[in-house]
């Protein structure tokens, strides 16, 4: 069995996709994956309703202005604030393509193992109860643990 | 040994590969497993499949825009 990482940087709405579809590609060949999310890709684990935890002014209005999961994410090319993504979506739906939540639900059923980013959660001001469930905490040194065995890396 | 059917018609990538995994991951050896996928990539993703995980691919045909591929698991 080999391996496959993938870093999730980025939280545009088609390059998440984009990751999980290799990623539950990649579990259906029978491998292992491991998801490092990081930065905006963070917004991509987050739970859709909002959770009551304790943040700091800033942390708050970063959590507001970010998407919240993995519905709300919008287009890295033609969004058009919003109608874009909505199109793109209502296409999506008519061709049978997977949406992303359940591509990510998918994924976490096939053992797709998901790394939140410790640090980026403390600089955006993201708690542990508002990511989804089954989600693992963890640094840099984790996710290259992981890289080490794993014969292809994605940064997306 | 069991003979399993798979309806992945209208799936997306990577829906039909995820099916078959499923299946595949809960057949014993020697089972044979017949699938239907209308995504067209489907034809060139079965042999790279087969090839990594090393089941075997019996027959591949398409016929109307479906394809039909027979796997029996190693």
């Amino acid at each position: 069995m080999s391996s496959k990482t993938i870093i999730m940087f980025s939280g545009d709405l088609d390059k998440a996709m984009a990751s999980l579809i290799i990623a539950n590609g990649a579990a259906a060949m029978g491998d292992e994956v491991t998801m490092f999310f990081t930065f905006w890709g963070l917004n991509v684990l987050r739970k859709a309703k909002k959770i009551k935890v304790k943040k700091e002014f800033m942390e708050n209005m970063f959590g507001f202005m970010m998407p919240r999961g993995a519905d709300k994410l919008a287009l890295s090319k033609m969004n058009f604030g919003g109608a874009g993504t909505a199109m793109m979506k209502s296409i999506m739906k008519k061709k049978n393509v997977s949406s992303l939540p359940a591509l990510l639900e998918s994924a976490q059923a096939m053992g797709v193992k998901m790394i939140a980013c410790t640090m980026s959660m403390d600089v955006m001001g993201i708690k542990a109860e508002e990511l989804i469930d089954g989600v693992e905490l963890a640094g840099v040194a984790t996710y290259l643990g992981e890289a080490e065995n794993s014969n292809v890396n994605l940064f997306i | 040994m069991a003979d399993k059917h798979i309806n992945a018609r209208g799936l997306q990538c990577p829906g039909p590969i995820v099916e078959l995994f499923k299946v595949a991951k809960a057949a014993e050896s020697g089972d044979v497993i017949t699938i239907e996928v209308t995504d067209c990539g489907f034809s060139k993703d079965i042999n790279a499949w087969c090839k990594k995980t090393g089941n075997e691919l019996v027959s591949l045909e398409e016929t109307d825009g479906v394809i039909h591929a027979v796997i029996k698991k190693s």
